[in-house]
């Protein structure tokens, strides 16, 4: 059972880069665990802390302003590389429960549903409004309503955005898919016995 | 019925059922597992008390953080010895197959695959390791999962999935001499980008794809991912019989007269459409590789570093600069007089023995340069044995290769082959990210003939010169 996602209201922290791969949101020495957990504070690593171990100013995340933030703005095709779920983790992890991008990589946009985190993809405009917003007034909250489909900042702006019904659905209630699965048992084994016969090479 | 495309009917023959909103429940045929992604899928279903659904359908194999030099010691690295002994603990609590690292037949989860025939035409495969779509060469429908979809699948065979829509890629015409499938899709990289293939499935075609062999076809799809792909597949022919016919776990007598016939009807029918169609000519297609930290930074080896502001996009001349900075590297640098430390050859993307047999070819009574360590790791231990059964290791370790034992070594940089800061190298493998071979390397991909050329010179250089 994932928590539901529901409205989130919450600050905004940008992450103004483009083609974000998963190597840079958790380099390689952190996939060796054998948790889902822990993984926060070695997000973004490589870029995050100096080689003393120091944090790096220059970053955005690690700025004072940014501490507590739960929505993560960023550049296009976020997530793209590996399959690694340690990415979501890391960043669910850091805090994050929303992440919005023009475009997400495939297999971290599922990742991140299977871990009760809202990727939302919008135009590169209302992006680039949102990244400014977030640089410049960093105190003032983002409202995302996953209901209404709606992400709203005061009576600033309001934009809609896209979601796949199903999915929604899934967040909204914190379901678990392989429970969901596990109910149409009678299928998948009449599927089995088709494909048995069928192809009986497999 | 309609025209349809080899993904479509792949997709067809997969439905378990369809609920209103088009999403799918679709059955997996084939799931491989590693030491990485698996650990918190197996814990799933030990909390769940679940069992594994279909341990015929499931093979296992270590190799993301398994040492390439003497199997007798211990795995140094404790994290690493954990997550090797956890799958191992796993796979015997769980009763699924598992090639542990004494065993011949242990390598890259990609090259075995197709190596003992688990890999066939018409199936659905999957793995969480996005390089799955190197599968798809065998007309497979193959793609990368992460962690919660291979416990989904472990515990029900199946995966929920929408259909993704269509992109072929022909490539028409001939490839000259000294190009190669590593060059073919690194160009089609650079003309798509990284993100081009999002939310597409791509079926690449043309002249020059089926003019490939398997090991070629293999190398384009495992990087149709790094086009952001979901999938990459190439229709199968009597090239893919060919290369299954006889393995392990291919098909034997009736069923595989049944199989092929099967097999023959995945082609993409006459008249079928696409969402996309993207053609390219293969004789404008030159030895390829890449100056930045993503794979569609690319340019012809005769080229030069590129400066930023030859790109049209803000967010993408930024992006430059960074890659530039990272990688050291000044714009307008003659490509072949950038000077390489490292040479890998290796990967789920060219470690197979043809590409051995490349380098070979080129190292042939040649020798590494000084400065240059030139790694070569073996995809399988079969690939292994057979490379020095043919004389190739012989060759190599003579021209002063390190011949080194089989995994996916320095391509991602989870075991002890890394690159130091700073240290550049000419990689075979199919990511050039920032840090991935190490904190600080820089990367340039290239074919493995290009490496092998790039080994003796110690710059990177036009093979077709050499």
């Amino acid at each position: 059972m994932m928590q539901p996602f529901k409205v989130l209201k919450a600050k905004a922290a940008p992450l103004d880069m483009i083609n974000v791969d998963t190597d840079v949101i958790v380099p390689k020495q952190f996939l060796k665990t054998v948790k889902r957990t822990g993984l926060g504070v070695n997000a973004f690593f490589d870029i995050r802390y100096n080689e003393d171990g120091s944090e790096n100013e220059d970053f955005s995340l690690n700025k004072r302003e940014y501490k507590g933030a739960e929505i993560l703005i960023t550049g296009q095709n976020f997530g793209c590389g590996s399959s690694r779920e340690h990415a979501p983790w890391a960043i669910l992890d850091m805090g994050f429960h929303c992440i919005i991008s023009p475009s997400f990589a495939d297999i971290f946009n599922n990742n991140c549903f299977k871990n009760g985190i809202l990727p939302i993809a919008l135009p590169q405009e209302q992006v680039d409004t949102l990244m400014e917003e977030a640089k410049n007034n960093p105190d003032d909250l983002l409202e995302i309503d996953l209901e209404r489909q709606m992400i709203t900042r005061g009576n600033k702006f309001k934009f809609e955005f896209e979601i796949d019904p199903f999915r929604k659905h899934c967040l909204l209630n914190g379901l678990d898919d392989i429970g969901l699965t596990l109910q149409k048992e009678s299928a998948i084994t009449n599927f089995e016995k088709k494909r048995s016969s069928d192809k009986p090479w497999l | 019925m309609a025209p349809r495309t080899l993904y479509q009917k792949i997709w067809d023959d997969h439905v378990v059922e369809q609920s209103g909103d088009g999403t799918c429940l679709i059955y997996i045929d084939r799931h491989l597992v590693h030491e990485v992604t698996s650990p918190q899928a197996f814990e799933g279903l030990r909390m769940t008390g679940r069992k594994v659904r279909n341990l015929g359908a499931t093979l296992a194999v270590m190799d993301h953080n398994v040492p390439t030099t003497d199997r007798s010691q211990p795995i140094e690295q404790e994290d690493s010895r954990i997550q090797v002994e956890t799958l191992r603990n796993n796979c015997k609590e769980f009763d699924v197959t598992l090639f542990d690292l004494g065993d011949k037949r242990q390598g890259i989860v990609h090259i075995i695959g197709p190596e003992q025939g688990f890999t066939q035409p018409g199936m659905t495969i999957v793995c969480g390791d996005s390089h799955t779509s190197t599968h798809g060469a065998f007309g497979a429908l193959a793609f990368g999962i992460g962690t919660s979809e291979v416990e989904h699948v472990l515990a029900t065979q199946t995966l929920i999935q929408k259909p993704s829509k269509t992109l072929r890629i022909a490539v028409d015409g001939k490839l000259s001499s000294g190009v190669t499938a590593k060059d073919m899709i690194l160009s089609i990289i650079g003309e798509i980008g990284t993100a081009g293939g999002n939310g597409y499935v791509i079926e690449f075609a043309g002249e020059a794809i089926r003019n490939l062999s398997m090991e070629g076809r293999m190398t384009v799809c495992n990087m149709a991912i790094e086009a952001g792909a979901r999938a990459g597949m190439i229709a199968p022919d009597e090239t893919t019989f060919q290369y299954i016919k006889g393995r392990p776990m291919a098909p034997k007598g009736e069923d595989w007269d049944k199989a092929v016939a099967y097999w023959k009807t995945l082609a993409s029918d006459e008249g079928a459409t696409y969402d996309k169609d993207v053609v390219l000519k293969a004789e404008d297609i030159a030895p390829t590789v890449t100056w930045g930290t993503t794979p569609e930074d690319v340019v012809p080896i005769t080229g030069c570093v590129p400066s930023p502001e030859d790109f049209d996009d803000q967010n993408k001349q930024n992006s430059a600069k960074r890659m530039l900075e990272y990688m050291g590297l000044k714009a307008g640098t003659k490509m072949q007089d950038i000077e390489v430390d490292v040479v890998f050859i290796g990967s789920c993307t060219n470690a197979r023995i043809e590409d051995l047999r490349e380098v070979a070819k080129v190292a042939k009574g040649k020798k590494v340069a000084d400065k240059v360590h030139a790694l070569v790791v073996p995809g399988s231990g079969l690939v292994k044995a057979q490379a020095e059964e043919e004389g190739i290791a012989d060759i190599l370790i003579e021209a002063g290769f390190d011949w080194r034992e089989p995994g996916c070594s320095m391509c991602l940089g989870m075991n002890p082959d890394q690159l130091k800061p700073g240290q550049r190298c000419a990689s075979t493998s199919n990511r050039n990210f920032e840090g991935r071979q190490g904190r600080g390397g820089r990367t340039h991909l290239l074919s493995p003939a290009m490496a092998a050329a790039a080994a003796i010179t110690g710059k990177l250089t036009d093979v077709r010169k050499l």
